[in-house]
């Protein structure tokens, strides 16, 4: 804290200032732009329907977009690949309070992680509930102080602020928690419990966490963690054992694998919920990496206008040169048109 | 004491949990998707399922949580639970009771007789008689006109007067959880989780007695989970506290208790001649690495079978809450942590 507080530089006062303004420089250097449009008006939302924060954005195998989004209620809607609105899924549904993630899984099943119930919830391609991971607290006879003690102690089969899910080419589930935990725990795909990294104390060493706010896996079935607050990325192996750390790319908000042959890594250095002067300069773009952590090139950056990025809060890149973005402040998805063959070198 | 205690286990009729004597395992099967749910209705922690005479099944499922209105003279809530009845085939309905001003956290819901649907609501603490159309036929109970902000470190409503658990003698509850009836048609409700007793009233709703405060003793409860009564009027209670059923004449008289089979968080007893009992050794709703198996049981305590264990597939349990046993071998349950319902044919 005194290093903070002597510090009169702009980092040290901007790690000073919490979580609501964390943002960091990427220190990747000579990065290729990556040219991209957005396509215009892609989701046609039914008059008198509105998306409100877009924190959740997948795509199953015929291309339909799910956005689990943060309405006046949590909600989570269907649609088709040319962004026609099909249906609700899971209105009124115990389990949805506060959206923060939705995935879709290798078979079409649907997954939404919601912070506010701290429940994870398998839906079958129809919109049936088929797994219920965690559970929501039980209602109290009246509103509760917000809690701000220490962490409690971690448990098996209870988040605390879940915020995503992931999966193995086994089915073994992956689930990052979160905001009051920080590990991430491995289930069984019947739901039962296997290994845990992490714990519900924030670290800096490998193999601890400070806020996983974002989890993927790849074919071989490596784990990928948006490790936020420790402004890195970690890679677990399918154990949950540290393997390496990608922290050159920024503040490390959400992370996504693309599908295919030749895999490849989306990870964005989203601007936060929160912006001093300058910041948009330095944040806001998304990195193309190869899985190792290579950079292969970044598109995108802050800004409130279409085909700029404000705050984006999840990726979908099932197809690579397609990405489908979801912002919070903006209360927007965008579906982006990658043209990594045009992509150039920029000096920055 | 070592003398002392089989001699007391003897006299109080306990049948002692004894590991080398092996369960038998009950087969069974879990029948895929039983209720068709429209696609706008999901149902959320499956507090309780029952049937009627019909086979029509009634599910009281948590929804959601309650609302609070801000800026009030005092901070009111509602909603937060729904009432859904299916046909036998699991066809759904109807919805009865929507916006009811008692529904919050529901608990368990019960047919009686008369195909009467009894529901308890943990949170507004009202035991609810439906008839058969679904209208209001009687009520026990009130709910708190307003919550306390913020919420009281123990979660109770302390509307019924005295300390929770103490036992008052009143109609009112905290935290009820269970309701049955005798052949007379006198209404047994346990309450519950804020109390720790049995509340009796009979047919028309007068406030007969209660028995049991919280505790451990012969007629005490720790909490008092589930409640159920046979055909002579013995009352069967389940005390989740204690880990114990514990039996009563219909005057709240101690009888026995039978401490083999866990946390009795669900119990139901057969119609018929031949009564049996169903009980849930309900795992806790944060780990499914333990219990969760169902008990069938001879009215004496004595251990038919057993089935299931908890998990989330199909034929896996996750904390039970509620068993039907209409019929002996086709059984409803209501399962918390799943958010669903099976049906399960015993074989």
């Amino acid at each position: 804290m005194r290093r903070c507080l002597a510090s009169l530089f702009a980092v040290a006062l901007i790690l000073c200032a919490g979580p609501a303004l964390a943002q960091r420089k990427a220190t990747a250097e000579n990065v290729p732009e990556i040219p991209y449009e957005s396509v215009p008006d892609f989701l046609k939302l039914p008059a008198g329907e509105y998306l409100g924060e877009a924190v959740g954005v997948a795509t199953n195998s015929k291309g339909h977009v799910f956005v689990y989004h943060r309405s006046a209620v949590t909600r989570l809607f269907e649609f088709d690949q040319n962004g026609n609105f099909v249906r609700e899924i899971g209105k009124g549904y115990y389990g949805f309070e506060f959206a923060h993630s939705v995935r879709v899984d290798a078979e079409d099943n649907i997954w939404t992680v919601d912070e506010g119930t701290n429940v994870v919830t398998k839906f079958s391609p129809e919109g049936k509930v088929l797994m219920v991971l965690g559970r929501r607290p039980l209602a109290e006879a009246g509103p509760i102080a917000t809690y701000t003690g220490p962490n409690l102690p971690a448990q098996k089969y209870i988040f605390c602020r879940p915020t995503d899910v992931a999966w193995d080419p086994q089915g073994d589930i992956f689930i990052s928690d979160g905001y009051c935990n920080n590990r991430v725990v491995k289930y069984d795909r019947n739901g039962r419990f296997l290994a845990q990294e992490g714990s519900e104390k924030a670290g800096k060493d490998p193999g601890q966490f400070n806020l996983p706010h974002a989890i993927a896996a790849d074919a071989q079935g490596n784990v990928y963690v948006a490790d936020r607050s420790n402004f890195r990325y970690q890679v677990l192996d399918n154990n949950l054992k540290p393997k390496a750390v990608y922290d050159n790319v920024g503040v490390g908000w959400t992370v996504c694998v693309s599908q295919g042959p030749h895999q490849y890594l989306f990870a964005s250095n989203s601007n936060p919920n929160g912006n001093r002067p300058g910041t948009w300069a330095i944040t806001g773009e998304i990195y193309k990496m190869e899985l190792d952590g290579t950079i292969l090139g970044r598109f995108g950056h802050a800004s409130k206008e279409f085909g700029g990025f404000q705050v984006v809060h999840m990726m979908d890149c099932r197809n690579p040169n397609e990405i489908i973005v979801g912002e919070i402040e903006s209360w927007r998805v965008q579906k982006l048109i990658l043209k990594p063959q045009a992509a150039k070198a920029v000096i920055r | 004491m070592r003398y002392v205690l089989p001699l007391l286990l003897a006299t109080l009729g306990v049948h002692p949990v004894s590991a080398q004597t092996p369960v038998p395992e009950i087969a069974f099967d879990s029948a895929p998707n039983p209720l068709s749910l429209p696609d706008d209705i999901y149902l959320g922690e499956a507090a309780g399922v029952a049937t009627n005479s019909k086979g029509d099944i009634f599910v009281f499922t948590r929804t959601g949580h309650p609302t609070v209105s801000l800026g009030t003279s005092r901070t009111f809530a509602h909603g937060g639970s729904r009432l859904f009845e299916f046909d036998k085939t699991g066809k759904f309905v109807r919805e009865i009771g929507a916006n009811s001003y008692g529904f919050m956290v529901a608990q368990q819901v019960r047919i009686d007789p008369q195909d009467n649907i009894w529901v308890v609501d943990q949170m507004t603490n009202y035991v609810i008689k439906f008839d058969p159309q679904g209208r209001v036929a009687m009520l026990l109970g009130r709910k708190a006109e307003a919550v306390t902000v913020p919420a009281p470190p123990q979660r109770t409503q302390a509307i019924a007067g005295g300390a929770p658990g103490a036992g008052e003698q009143t109609d009112l509850f905290e935290r009820p959880t269970d309701v049955a009836w005798d052949a007379a048609g006198d209404i047994y409700v346990a309450d519950g989780l804020g109390n720790a007793r049995v509340a009796k009233f009979n047919k028309n709703g007068v406030f007969i007695k209660s028995w049991g405060a919280k505790g451990s003793e012969p007629g005490n409860f720790g909490t008092a989970r589930s409640i159920a009564v046979d055909a002579r009027g013995n009352v069967y209670v389940g005390d989740g506290g204690n880990r114990r059923i514990e039996v009563f004449d219909g005057d709240g008289n101690f009888k026995t208790q039978y401490t083999n089979v866990g946390n009795p968080q669900a119990l139901c007893i057969t119609p018929g001649p031949n009564q049996v009992l169903f009980v849930s050794n309900s795992n806790p709703p944060n780990d499914i690495d333990t219990a969760g198996e169902i008990y069938k049981m001879r009215l004496d305590g004595s251990v038919i079978g057993k089935f299931g264990r908890a998990g989330k597939l199909p034929k896996e349990f996750g904390t039970v809450n509620a068993i039907d046993c209409r019929s002996e071998n086709a059984l409803y349950v209501g399962e918390i942590g799943n958010m669903r319902v099976q049906k399960l044919t015993l074989h």
